[in-house]
Protein backbone atom coordinates (compact mmCIF):
# COMPACT_ATOMS: atom_id res chain seq x y z
CA UNK A 1 0.00 0.00 0.00
CA UNK A 2 1.96 2.75 -1.21
CA UNK A 3 -0.13 5.77 -0.83
CA UNK A 4 -1.14 5.05 2.95
CA UNK A 5 2.12 6.28 4.04
CA UNK A 6 1.07 9.98 2.74
CA UNK A 7 -2.42 9.71 3.45
CA UNK A 8 -3.98 10.45 6.63
CA UNK A 9 -6.85 9.73 8.25
CA UNK A 10 -7.40 6.06 7.52
CA UNK A 11 -7.92 4.90 11.26
CA UNK A 12 -10.62 7.58 12.22
CA UNK A 13 -12.47 6.71 8.98
CA UNK A 14 -12.34 2.79 9.03
CA UNK A 15 -13.24 3.24 12.48
CA UNK A 16 -16.33 5.07 11.98
CA UNK A 17 -17.20 3.56 9.06
CA UNK A 18 -17.22 -0.12 10.84
CA UNK A 19 -18.93 1.33 13.82
CA UNK A 20 -21.76 2.74 12.09
CA UNK A 21 -22.17 -0.34 10.11
CA UNK A 22 -22.37 -2.66 12.87
CA UNK A 23 -24.75 -0.25 15.09
CA UNK A 24 -26.99 0.78 12.49
CA UNK A 25 -26.64 -2.59 9.89
CA UNK A 26 -24.70 -5.68 12.10
CA UNK A 27 -26.23 -5.73 14.93
CA UNK A 28 -30.11 -5.44 14.05
CA UNK A 29 -29.71 -7.54 11.69
CA UNK A 30 -27.85 -10.66 13.85
CA UNK A 31 -30.80 -10.17 16.27
CA UNK A 32 -32.88 -11.40 14.05
CA UNK A 33 -30.32 -14.23 13.52
CA UNK A 34 -30.62 -14.61 17.28
CA UNK A 35 -34.49 -14.86 17.77
CA UNK A 36 -34.23 -16.95 15.07
CA UNK A 37 -32.10 -19.52 17.33
CA UNK A 38 -34.45 -19.95 20.37
CA UNK A 39 -36.51 -21.64 17.85
CA UNK A 40 -36.28 -25.51 17.79
CA UNK A 41 -35.49 -26.46 14.16
CA UNK A 42 -39.00 -28.15 14.22
CA UNK A 43 -40.61 -25.26 15.43
CA UNK A 44 -38.78 -23.51 12.91
CA UNK A 45 -39.97 -25.59 9.93
CA UNK A 46 -43.33 -25.59 11.38
CA UNK A 47 -43.56 -22.48 10.57
CA UNK A 48 -42.50 -22.52 7.32
CA UNK A 49 -44.29 -25.69 5.91
CA UNK A 50 -47.51 -23.47 7.02
CA UNK A 51 -49.79 -23.59 4.08
CA UNK A 52 -50.17 -19.59 4.29
CA UNK A 53 -46.62 -19.27 4.41
CA UNK A 54 -45.42 -21.48 1.86
CA UNK A 55 -48.57 -19.60 -0.61
CA UNK A 56 -46.98 -16.60 0.33
CA UNK A 57 -43.61 -17.75 -1.18
CA UNK A 58 -44.84 -18.92 -4.39
CA UNK A 59 -46.86 -15.64 -5.17
CA UNK A 60 -43.70 -13.55 -3.75
CA UNK A 61 -41.27 -15.49 -6.20
CA UNK A 62 -43.62 -16.29 -8.56
CA UNK A 63 -44.89 -12.88 -9.24
CA UNK A 64 -41.26 -11.75 -9.34
CA UNK A 65 -39.80 -14.14 -11.33
CA UNK A 66 -42.67 -13.28 -13.98
CA UNK A 67 -42.45 -9.44 -13.48
CA UNK A 68 -38.53 -9.35 -13.83
CA UNK A 69 -38.65 -11.64 -17.34
CA UNK A 70 -41.09 -8.88 -18.43
CA UNK A 71 -39.09 -6.17 -17.63
CA UNK A 72 -35.88 -7.74 -18.97
CA UNK A 73 -37.58 -7.84 -22.09
CA UNK A 74 -39.64 -4.44 -22.00
CA UNK A 75 -35.93 -3.05 -20.40
CA UNK A 76 -34.18 -4.66 -23.57
CA UNK A 77 -36.17 -2.80 -25.73
CA UNK A 78 -35.98 0.39 -24.05
CA UNK A 79 -32.45 0.80 -23.93
CA UNK A 80 -31.61 -0.15 -27.24
CA UNK A 81 -34.12 2.65 -28.80
CA UNK A 82 -32.47 5.29 -26.68
CA UNK A 83 -28.84 3.75 -27.30
CA UNK A 84 -29.50 3.38 -30.35
CA UNK A 85 -31.58 5.52 -32.25
CA UNK A 86 -33.00 9.48 -32.06
CA UNK A 87 -36.53 10.61 -31.71
CA UNK A 88 -38.06 13.85 -30.22
CA UNK A 89 -38.08 13.62 -26.45
CA UNK A 90 -35.68 10.95 -26.01
CA UNK A 91 -33.22 12.89 -23.39
CA UNK A 92 -36.63 13.66 -21.19
CA UNK A 93 -38.04 9.69 -21.37
CA UNK A 94 -34.30 8.99 -20.84
CA UNK A 95 -34.37 10.90 -17.69
CA UNK A 96 -38.00 9.49 -17.02
CA UNK A 97 -36.72 5.65 -16.46
CA UNK A 98 -35.43 6.42 -13.06
CA UNK A 99 -38.81 7.61 -11.79
CA UNK A 100 -39.76 3.94 -10.06
CA UNK A 101 -36.62 4.82 -8.07
CA UNK A 102 -37.08 8.54 -7.11
CA UNK A 103 -41.26 8.00 -6.53
CA UNK A 104 -42.10 6.84 -2.85
CA UNK A 105 -43.73 3.51 -3.35
CA UNK A 106 -46.43 3.99 -1.36
CA UNK A 107 -47.47 6.58 -4.14
CA UNK A 108 -46.79 3.78 -6.56
CA UNK A 109 -49.22 1.84 -5.14
CA UNK A 110 -52.10 3.72 -4.68
CA UNK A 111 -51.99 4.98 -8.57
CA UNK A 112 -51.36 1.66 -9.80
CA UNK A 113 -54.27 0.65 -8.06
CA UNK A 114 -56.21 3.47 -9.40
CA UNK A 115 -55.01 2.84 -12.83
CA UNK A 116 -55.52 -1.15 -13.18
CA UNK A 117 -58.79 -1.15 -10.57
CA UNK A 118 -61.84 -2.86 -12.38
CA UNK A 119 -63.05 1.38 -12.37
CA UNK A 120 -59.53 2.68 -13.53
CA UNK A 121 -58.51 4.00 -16.60
CA UNK A 122 -56.94 0.69 -18.13
CA UNK A 123 -58.45 -1.48 -15.89
CA UNK A 124 -61.72 -1.12 -17.63
CA UNK A 125 -60.50 -0.83 -20.52
CA UNK A 126 -59.26 -4.49 -19.83
CA UNK A 127 -61.89 -5.62 -18.17
CA UNK A 128 -64.66 -4.81 -20.65
CA UNK A 129 -62.21 -5.68 -23.70
CA UNK A 130 -61.35 -9.41 -22.08
CA UNK A 131 -63.28 -9.57 -18.68
CA UNK A 132 -59.94 -9.65 -17.03
CA UNK A 133 -59.40 -8.26 -13.75
CA UNK A 134 -56.20 -6.70 -12.88
CA UNK A 135 -55.89 -5.14 -9.78
CA UNK A 136 -56.24 -6.83 -6.36
CA UNK A 137 -55.38 -10.21 -8.30
CA UNK A 138 -51.97 -11.90 -8.52
CA UNK A 139 -51.97 -9.83 -11.92
CA UNK A 140 -51.91 -7.10 -9.93
CA UNK A 141 -48.91 -7.75 -8.34
CA UNK A 142 -47.15 -8.42 -11.45
CA UNK A 143 -48.13 -4.98 -13.00
CA UNK A 144 -46.67 -3.63 -9.85
CA UNK A 145 -43.44 -5.02 -9.90
CA UNK A 146 -42.56 -4.76 -13.35
CA UNK A 147 -42.88 -0.93 -13.01
CA UNK A 148 -40.38 -1.37 -10.24
CA UNK A 149 -38.18 -3.64 -11.92
CA UNK A 150 -37.85 -1.69 -15.23
CA UNK A 151 -35.26 0.78 -14.33
CA UNK A 152 -32.95 -1.67 -12.64
CA UNK A 153 -32.76 -3.63 -16.42
CA UNK A 154 -32.85 -0.25 -18.52
CA UNK A 155 -29.86 0.55 -16.12
CA UNK A 156 -27.49 -2.12 -16.60
CA UNK A 157 -28.14 -2.52 -19.99
CA UNK A 158 -27.70 1.38 -20.99
CA UNK A 159 -24.09 1.57 -20.81
CA UNK A 160 -22.86 -1.66 -22.03
CA UNK A 161 -24.98 -1.15 -25.27
CA UNK A 162 -23.17 2.77 -25.37
CA UNK A 163 -19.57 0.80 -25.08
CA UNK A 164 -20.56 -1.90 -27.40
CA UNK A 165 -17.96 -2.05 -30.49
CA UNK A 166 -19.87 -1.29 -33.53
CA UNK A 167 -16.87 -2.52 -35.03
CA UNK A 168 -17.44 -6.43 -34.52
CA UNK A 169 -21.10 -5.72 -36.07
CA UNK A 170 -19.17 -4.07 -39.12
CA UNK A 171 -17.02 -7.34 -39.09
CA UNK A 172 -19.78 -9.90 -38.62
CA UNK A 173 -21.88 -7.38 -41.62
CA UNK A 174 -18.61 -7.70 -44.28
CA UNK A 175 -18.03 -11.39 -43.80
CA UNK A 176 -21.71 -11.70 -45.38
CA UNK A 177 -23.73 -11.94 -41.79
CA UNK A 178 -27.30 -10.57 -41.94
CA UNK A 179 -28.71 -7.97 -39.44
CA UNK A 180 -30.97 -10.66 -37.90
CA UNK A 181 -27.96 -13.47 -37.86
CA UNK A 182 -25.01 -10.58 -36.42
CA UNK A 183 -27.67 -9.29 -33.89
CA UNK A 184 -28.42 -12.97 -32.88
CA UNK A 185 -24.33 -13.94 -33.02
CA UNK A 186 -22.55 -11.06 -32.09
CA UNK A 187 -24.78 -8.46 -30.00
CA UNK A 188 -26.84 -10.50 -28.06
CA UNK A 189 -24.24 -12.64 -26.60
CA UNK A 190 -22.56 -9.43 -25.81
CA UNK A 191 -25.62 -7.77 -23.76
CA UNK A 192 -26.58 -11.03 -22.52
CA UNK A 193 -24.63 -10.75 -18.87
CA UNK A 194 -25.75 -7.21 -18.63
CA UNK A 195 -29.45 -8.11 -19.44
CA UNK A 196 -29.07 -11.41 -17.01
CA UNK A 197 -27.70 -9.24 -13.87
CA UNK A 198 -30.64 -6.45 -14.71
CA UNK A 199 -33.15 -9.32 -14.25
CA UNK A 200 -31.53 -10.59 -11.07
CA UNK A 201 -31.56 -7.39 -9.29
CA UNK A 202 -35.25 -6.12 -10.40
CA UNK A 203 -36.02 -10.22 -9.08
CA UNK A 204 -34.36 -9.10 -5.76
CA UNK A 205 -36.22 -6.04 -5.88
CA UNK A 206 -39.35 -7.63 -6.46
CA UNK A 207 -39.53 -10.34 -3.94
CA UNK A 208 -39.12 -7.60 -0.50
CA UNK A 209 -41.34 -4.89 -1.97
CA UNK A 210 -43.75 -3.92 0.00
CA UNK A 211 -44.96 -0.39 -0.74
CA UNK A 212 -46.29 -0.36 -4.43
CA UNK A 213 -47.65 -4.06 -4.17
CA UNK A 214 -50.31 -3.88 -0.79
CA UNK A 215 -52.94 -1.43 -2.19
CA UNK A 216 -52.65 -3.32 -5.91
CA UNK A 217 -52.66 -6.73 -3.97
CA UNK A 218 -56.03 -7.40 -2.81
CA UNK A 219 -53.76 -8.82 0.54
CA UNK A 220 -55.75 -12.10 0.30
CA UNK A 221 -54.53 -14.88 2.74
CA UNK A 222 -53.10 -17.85 0.26
CA UNK A 223 -54.04 -15.74 -3.19
CA UNK A 224 -52.73 -12.68 -3.23
CA UNK A 225 -51.09 -12.14 0.45
CA UNK A 226 -47.08 -11.42 -0.40
CA UNK A 227 -44.39 -12.52 2.32
CA UNK A 228 -43.31 -8.90 3.37
CA UNK A 229 -47.02 -8.45 4.22
CA UNK A 230 -47.60 -11.85 6.08
CA UNK A 231 -44.40 -10.71 7.86
CA UNK A 232 -46.52 -7.38 9.00
CA UNK A 233 -49.42 -9.41 9.73
CA UNK A 234 -47.26 -11.81 12.28
CA UNK A 235 -45.98 -8.60 13.66
CA UNK A 236 -49.33 -7.02 14.31
CA UNK A 237 -50.64 -10.26 15.92
CA UNK A 238 -47.23 -10.66 18.21
CA UNK A 239 -46.31 -13.51 16.75
CA UNK A 240 -42.51 -12.74 17.05
CA UNK A 241 -41.24 -15.87 16.22
CA UNK A 242 -43.36 -16.35 13.42
CA UNK A 243 -42.28 -12.92 11.64
CA UNK A 244 -38.38 -13.35 12.36
CA UNK A 245 -38.66 -17.28 10.69
CA UNK A 246 -40.76 -16.04 7.51
CA UNK A 247 -37.92 -12.71 7.76
CA UNK A 248 -35.16 -14.61 8.78
CA UNK A 249 -35.64 -17.12 5.92
CA UNK A 250 -36.41 -14.45 3.49
CA UNK A 251 -33.10 -12.64 3.65
CA UNK A 252 -31.42 -15.70 3.64
CA UNK A 253 -32.88 -16.07 -0.05
CA UNK A 254 -32.02 -12.27 -0.82
CA UNK A 255 -28.64 -12.51 0.71
CA UNK A 256 -27.65 -15.95 -1.81
CA UNK A 257 -29.27 -13.62 -4.57
CA UNK A 258 -27.04 -10.68 -3.79
CA UNK A 259 -23.46 -13.27 -4.10
CA UNK A 260 -25.35 -14.46 -7.32
CA UNK A 261 -25.74 -10.54 -8.21
CA UNK A 262 -22.05 -10.15 -7.44
CA UNK A 263 -20.89 -12.86 -9.59
CA UNK A 264 -23.13 -12.21 -11.98
CA UNK A 265 -21.16 -8.92 -12.47
CA UNK A 266 -17.82 -9.52 -12.05
CA UNK A 267 -18.54 -12.10 -14.86
CA UNK A 268 -20.01 -9.34 -16.92
CA UNK A 269 -16.36 -7.45 -16.62
CA UNK A 270 -14.50 -10.11 -17.36
CA UNK A 271 -16.22 -10.70 -20.47
CA UNK A 272 -16.33 -6.85 -21.46
CA UNK A 273 -12.32 -7.24 -20.75
CA UNK A 274 -12.41 -4.66 -17.67
CA UNK A 275 -10.76 -7.25 -15.22
CA UNK B 1 -10.67 -2.58 -59.14
CA UNK B 2 -10.60 -0.89 -55.77
CA UNK B 3 -12.35 1.91 -56.83
CA UNK B 4 -15.23 0.20 -58.06
CA UNK B 5 -15.71 -2.36 -55.14
CA UNK B 6 -15.59 0.26 -52.11
CA UNK B 7 -18.80 2.11 -53.01
CA UNK B 8 -20.82 -0.75 -52.92
CA UNK B 9 -18.97 -2.42 -50.02
CA UNK B 10 -19.94 1.19 -47.88
CA UNK B 11 -23.49 0.62 -49.45
CA UNK B 12 -24.18 -2.80 -48.17
CA UNK B 13 -22.38 -2.44 -45.14
CA UNK B 14 -24.61 0.74 -44.35
CA UNK B 15 -27.55 -1.54 -45.14
CA UNK B 16 -26.32 -4.26 -42.39
CA UNK B 17 -25.57 -1.93 -39.55
CA UNK B 18 -28.70 -0.32 -39.52
CA UNK B 19 -31.70 -1.59 -38.63
CA UNK B 20 -34.44 -1.48 -41.50
CA UNK B 21 -36.92 1.03 -40.90
CA UNK B 22 -39.69 -0.86 -39.85
CA UNK B 23 -37.77 -2.65 -36.70
CA UNK B 24 -37.21 0.96 -35.91
CA UNK B 25 -40.25 2.19 -35.93
CA UNK B 26 -41.59 -0.84 -33.81
CA UNK B 27 -38.88 -0.77 -31.49
CA UNK B 28 -39.58 3.05 -30.89
CA UNK B 29 -43.22 2.55 -30.71
CA UNK B 30 -42.82 0.37 -27.92
CA UNK B 31 -40.61 2.00 -25.89
CA UNK B 32 -42.76 5.25 -26.02
CA UNK B 33 -45.43 2.87 -25.49
CA UNK B 34 -43.68 1.44 -22.20
CA UNK B 35 -42.76 4.55 -21.30
CA UNK B 36 -46.10 6.18 -21.47
CA UNK B 37 -48.07 3.25 -19.92
CA UNK B 38 -45.53 2.50 -16.74
CA UNK B 39 -44.44 5.97 -16.45
CA UNK B 40 -46.12 8.27 -17.76
CA UNK B 41 -49.78 7.93 -17.21
CA UNK B 42 -49.07 7.07 -13.28
CA UNK B 43 -47.70 10.54 -12.98
CA UNK B 44 -50.50 12.23 -14.52
CA UNK B 45 -52.97 9.65 -12.25
CA UNK B 46 -51.66 11.78 -8.98
CA UNK B 47 -52.37 14.82 -10.67
CA UNK B 48 -55.63 14.19 -12.05
CA UNK B 49 -57.04 12.35 -8.38
CA UNK B 50 -55.64 15.15 -6.12
CA UNK B 51 -57.83 17.08 -8.76
CA UNK B 52 -60.78 15.49 -8.80
CA UNK B 53 -62.87 17.36 -6.55
CA UNK B 54 -61.00 21.30 -7.23
CA UNK B 55 -58.26 23.14 -6.12
CA UNK B 56 -60.37 24.31 -3.00
CA UNK B 57 -60.35 20.45 -2.02
CA UNK B 58 -57.06 20.11 -2.57
CA UNK B 59 -55.58 22.69 -1.18
CA UNK B 60 -57.82 22.37 2.01
CA UNK B 61 -56.78 18.69 2.41
CA UNK B 62 -53.48 19.31 2.47
CA UNK B 63 -54.16 21.92 5.32
CA UNK B 64 -55.53 19.81 7.90
CA UNK B 65 -53.86 19.30 10.97
CA UNK B 66 -52.86 15.87 10.45
CA UNK B 67 -51.53 16.49 6.94
CA UNK B 68 -49.23 18.91 7.92
CA UNK B 69 -48.15 17.26 10.58
CA UNK B 70 -47.30 14.52 8.59
CA UNK B 71 -45.02 16.76 6.44
CA UNK B 72 -43.26 18.23 9.26
CA UNK B 73 -41.94 14.89 10.54
CA UNK B 74 -40.95 13.59 7.07
CA UNK B 75 -39.17 17.02 6.72
CA UNK B 76 -37.64 16.27 10.48
CA UNK B 77 -36.63 13.01 9.57
CA UNK B 78 -34.43 13.90 6.36
CA UNK B 79 -33.18 16.59 8.19
CA UNK B 80 -31.54 14.10 10.85
CA UNK B 81 -30.93 11.57 8.55
CA UNK B 82 -29.91 12.86 5.67
CA UNK B 83 -26.83 14.32 7.22
CA UNK B 84 -25.99 11.33 9.13
CA UNK B 85 -25.96 9.03 5.95
CA UNK B 86 -23.92 11.47 4.29
CA UNK B 87 -20.82 11.31 7.10
CA UNK B 88 -20.83 7.70 7.26
CA UNK B 89 -20.69 7.48 3.34
CA UNK B 90 -17.73 10.31 2.88
CA UNK B 91 -15.93 8.39 5.38
CA UNK B 92 -16.56 5.07 3.87
CA UNK B 93 -15.11 6.52 0.83
CA UNK B 94 -12.09 7.88 2.24
CA UNK B 95 -11.24 4.51 3.86
CA UNK B 96 -12.50 2.19 1.07
CA UNK B 97 -10.84 4.49 -2.15
CA UNK B 98 -7.78 5.72 -0.34
CA UNK B 99 -6.00 2.60 1.58
CA UNK B 100 -5.43 -0.85 0.62
CA UNK B 101 -6.49 -2.92 3.95
CA UNK B 102 -7.60 -6.94 3.89
CA UNK B 103 -11.43 -7.69 3.79
CA UNK B 104 -12.21 -4.52 1.27
CA UNK B 105 -14.81 -6.07 -1.01
CA UNK B 106 -16.74 -7.98 1.64
CA UNK B 107 -16.84 -4.19 3.61
CA UNK B 108 -18.45 -3.03 -0.43
CA UNK B 109 -20.99 -5.41 0.15
CA UNK B 110 -21.56 -5.30 3.61
CA UNK B 111 -22.33 -1.87 2.87
CA UNK B 112 -24.52 -2.47 -0.42
CA UNK B 113 -26.37 -4.89 2.09
CA UNK B 114 -29.27 -2.92 2.64
CA UNK B 115 -30.46 -2.47 -0.95
CA UNK B 116 -31.16 -6.25 -0.90
CA UNK B 117 -32.96 -6.28 2.53
CA UNK B 118 -36.67 -5.47 2.27
CA UNK B 119 -37.77 -2.71 4.12
CA UNK B 120 -39.90 -4.85 5.76
CA UNK B 121 -37.39 -6.67 7.41
CA UNK B 122 -35.73 -3.37 7.80
CA UNK B 123 -38.39 -2.47 10.16
CA UNK B 124 -38.35 -5.47 11.93
CA UNK B 125 -34.95 -5.77 13.25
CA UNK B 126 -35.52 -2.73 15.07
CA UNK B 127 -38.60 -4.44 16.49
CA UNK B 128 -37.08 -7.45 17.99
CA UNK B 129 -34.55 -4.79 19.56
CA UNK B 130 -36.10 -2.60 21.00
CA UNK B 131 -39.94 -3.46 21.22
CA UNK B 132 -41.86 -4.45 23.78
CA UNK B 133 -40.93 -7.94 23.79
CA UNK B 134 -37.24 -6.89 21.91
CA UNK B 135 -33.76 -7.64 23.96
CA UNK B 136 -33.51 -3.49 25.29
CA UNK B 137 -37.47 -2.98 24.76
CA UNK B 138 -37.94 -3.20 28.65
CA UNK B 139 -34.92 -1.17 29.84
CA UNK B 140 -35.82 1.70 27.57
CA UNK B 141 -39.85 1.53 28.76
CA UNK B 142 -38.36 1.63 32.65
CA UNK B 143 -36.51 4.69 31.56
CA UNK B 144 -39.43 6.27 30.34
CA UNK B 145 -37.81 6.44 26.40
CA UNK B 146 -39.85 5.07 23.40
CA UNK B 147 -38.36 3.84 20.32
CA UNK B 148 -40.92 1.61 18.48
CA UNK B 149 -43.87 3.55 17.66
CA UNK B 150 -41.96 6.92 17.96
CA UNK B 151 -39.75 9.56 15.89
CA UNK B 152 -36.49 7.14 17.35
CA UNK B 153 -37.78 4.16 15.65
CA UNK B 154 -38.47 6.14 12.36
CA UNK B 155 -35.23 7.12 12.55
CA UNK B 156 -33.18 4.36 12.95
CA UNK B 157 -35.66 2.59 9.99
CA UNK B 158 -35.06 5.37 7.85
CA UNK B 159 -31.03 5.40 8.75
CA UNK B 160 -31.06 1.40 7.57
CA UNK B 161 -32.76 1.35 4.54
CA UNK B 162 -30.53 5.32 2.82
CA UNK B 163 -27.46 3.67 4.47
CA UNK B 164 -25.77 3.07 1.06
CA UNK B 165 -27.07 5.72 -1.08
CA UNK B 166 -23.55 8.09 -0.48
CA UNK B 167 -20.96 5.67 -0.37
CA UNK B 168 -22.02 3.63 -3.13
CA UNK B 169 -22.07 7.19 -5.34
CA UNK B 170 -18.64 8.20 -4.22
CA UNK B 171 -16.17 5.04 -3.92
CA UNK B 172 -16.57 4.19 -7.66
CA UNK B 173 -16.47 8.57 -8.00
CA UNK B 174 -12.84 8.76 -6.02
CA UNK B 175 -11.60 5.08 -6.92
CA UNK B 176 -11.76 6.96 -10.69
CA UNK B 177 -10.55 9.96 -10.04
CA UNK B 178 -7.50 8.73 -8.00
CA UNK B 179 -4.98 10.62 -5.50
CA UNK B 180 -2.22 11.89 -7.50
CA UNK B 181 -3.64 15.15 -6.53
CA UNK B 182 -4.37 14.98 -3.04
CA UNK B 183 -0.86 13.08 -2.88
CA UNK B 184 0.73 16.43 -4.76
CA UNK B 185 -1.13 18.76 -1.88
CA UNK B 186 -0.08 16.75 0.98
CA UNK B 187 3.93 16.51 -0.18
CA UNK B 188 3.60 20.49 -0.66
CA UNK B 189 2.50 20.48 3.40
CA UNK B 190 -1.73 20.85 3.26
CA UNK B 191 -3.08 19.45 6.02
CA UNK B 192 -5.52 16.42 5.90
CA UNK B 193 -8.55 18.25 6.18
CA UNK B 194 -7.33 21.09 3.81
CA UNK B 195 -6.62 18.37 1.34
CA UNK B 196 -9.93 17.20 1.71
CA UNK B 197 -11.70 20.55 1.75
CA UNK B 198 -9.90 21.85 -1.30
CA UNK B 199 -8.94 19.00 -3.29
CA UNK B 200 -10.83 15.62 -2.83
CA UNK B 201 -14.55 17.61 -2.13
CA UNK B 202 -14.16 20.27 -5.22
CA UNK B 203 -13.07 16.97 -7.10
CA UNK B 204 -16.07 14.71 -6.09
CA UNK B 205 -19.29 17.24 -5.31
CA UNK B 206 -21.52 16.66 -8.51
CA UNK B 207 -21.24 13.01 -7.81
CA UNK B 208 -21.66 13.63 -3.53
CA UNK B 209 -24.77 15.93 -4.74
CA UNK B 210 -26.54 13.37 -6.42
CA UNK B 211 -26.08 10.93 -4.00
CA UNK B 212 -27.30 13.12 -0.88
CA UNK B 213 -30.03 14.13 -3.75
CA UNK B 214 -31.25 10.54 -3.34
CA UNK B 215 -30.77 9.37 0.03
CA UNK B 216 -33.13 12.16 0.44
CA UNK B 217 -35.32 10.90 -1.67
CA UNK B 218 -35.51 8.04 -0.10
CA UNK B 219 -35.23 9.31 3.73
CA UNK B 220 -38.61 11.06 2.66
CA UNK B 221 -40.53 8.68 0.72
CA UNK B 222 -39.62 5.69 2.94
CA UNK B 223 -42.98 3.65 2.91
CA UNK B 224 -42.32 -0.11 4.49
CA UNK B 225 -39.71 -0.19 7.08
CA UNK B 226 -41.00 2.91 8.70
CA UNK B 227 -44.30 1.32 8.43
CA UNK B 228 -43.42 -1.48 10.54
CA UNK B 229 -42.10 1.11 12.96
CA UNK B 230 -44.33 4.13 13.47
CA UNK B 231 -47.52 2.40 14.41
CA UNK B 232 -49.39 4.96 12.77
CA UNK B 233 -50.21 7.28 15.00
CA UNK B 234 -52.32 10.50 13.76
CA UNK B 235 -50.51 13.77 14.28
CA UNK B 236 -47.69 12.11 15.71
CA UNK B 237 -45.99 9.01 13.86
CA UNK B 238 -47.44 9.19 10.93
CA UNK B 239 -44.81 10.66 7.98
CA UNK B 240 -46.02 11.57 4.50
CA UNK B 241 -45.80 8.56 2.96
CA UNK B 242 -47.97 7.06 5.88
CA UNK B 243 -50.15 9.73 6.03
CA UNK B 244 -50.98 9.00 2.27
CA UNK B 245 -51.93 5.33 2.88
CA UNK B 246 -54.27 6.20 6.27
CA UNK B 247 -56.23 8.54 3.77
CA UNK B 248 -56.63 5.94 1.30
CA UNK B 249 -57.64 3.34 3.56
CA UNK B 250 -60.50 5.53 4.88
CA UNK B 251 -61.47 6.56 1.40
CA UNK B 252 -60.26 9.71 1.73
CA UNK B 253 -58.69 9.78 -1.83
CA UNK B 254 -58.41 13.48 -2.64
CA UNK B 255 -56.35 13.69 1.03
CA UNK B 256 -54.36 10.60 -0.31
CA UNK B 257 -53.49 11.63 -3.33
CA UNK B 258 -52.75 15.36 -2.58
CA UNK B 259 -49.93 14.28 -0.51
CA UNK B 260 -48.92 11.71 -2.89
CA UNK B 261 -48.91 14.76 -5.25
CA UNK B 262 -46.24 16.99 -3.14
CA UNK B 263 -44.12 13.71 -2.69
CA UNK B 264 -45.00 12.87 -6.59
CA UNK B 265 -43.27 16.28 -7.19
CA UNK B 266 -40.33 15.82 -5.29
CA UNK B 267 -39.65 12.45 -7.18
CA UNK B 268 -39.58 14.83 -10.36
CA UNK B 269 -37.60 17.42 -8.92
CA UNK B 270 -35.08 14.80 -7.61
CA UNK B 271 -35.01 13.60 -11.65
CA UNK B 272 -34.46 17.22 -13.17
CA UNK B 273 -31.48 17.76 -10.47
CA UNK B 274 -30.04 13.95 -11.48
CA UNK B 275 -29.94 14.37 -14.66
CA UNK B 276 -28.16 18.17 -14.19
CA UNK B 277 -25.56 16.69 -11.79
CA UNK B 278 -24.64 13.94 -14.19
CA UNK B 279 -24.53 16.27 -17.43
CA UNK B 280 -22.32 18.17 -14.75
CA UNK B 281 -20.09 15.59 -13.89
CA UNK B 282 -19.58 14.62 -17.50
CA UNK B 283 -18.72 18.01 -18.22
CA UNK B 284 -16.42 17.93 -16.05
CA UNK B 285 -14.61 14.61 -17.02
CA UNK B 286 -14.05 16.11 -20.65
CA UNK B 287 -12.48 19.55 -19.35
CA UNK B 288 -10.61 17.60 -17.14
CA UNK B 289 -9.28 15.39 -20.25
CA UNK B 290 -8.87 18.00 -22.27
CA UNK B 291 -6.37 19.05 -19.40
Amino acid sequence: MPQSNIMPGFRPAIGFTLFYLALIVLIPLSAMLLKTFQLSFDEYWAILTDQRVQASFRLSFGASLIAAAVAAVFGFIIAWSLVRYTFPGKRLFDALIDLPFALPTAVAGIVLAAIYEPNGWIGKLVMDGTGVQIAYKPLGIVFALIFIGLPFVVRTIEPVLQEFDTAMEEAAASLGATRLQAFVKVILPNILPAAITGFALAFARGVGEYGSVIFIAGNMPYISEIVPLLIITKLEQYDYPGATAIGLTMLILSFLLLLLINGLQWWVRRRSGQL
Amino acid sequence: MNAISAPSFIASKKLTLTDPDWVRYVLIGLTLGIIGLFLVLPLLTVLVEAFAKGWTAYSSSLMQPDALAAMRLTLLIASITVPLTTVFGVSAAWAIARFDFRGKSLLITLIDLPFSVSPVIAGLIYVLIFGAQGWLGPWFSEHDIKIIFAVPGIILATLFVTFPFVARELIPLMQEIGHEEEEAALSLGAGGWQTFFKVTLPNVKWGLLNGVLLCNARAMGEFGAVSVVSGHIRGLTNTLPLHVEVSYNEYDFVGSFAGASLLAALAVVTLVFKTVLEWKQNQDKRLKAKG
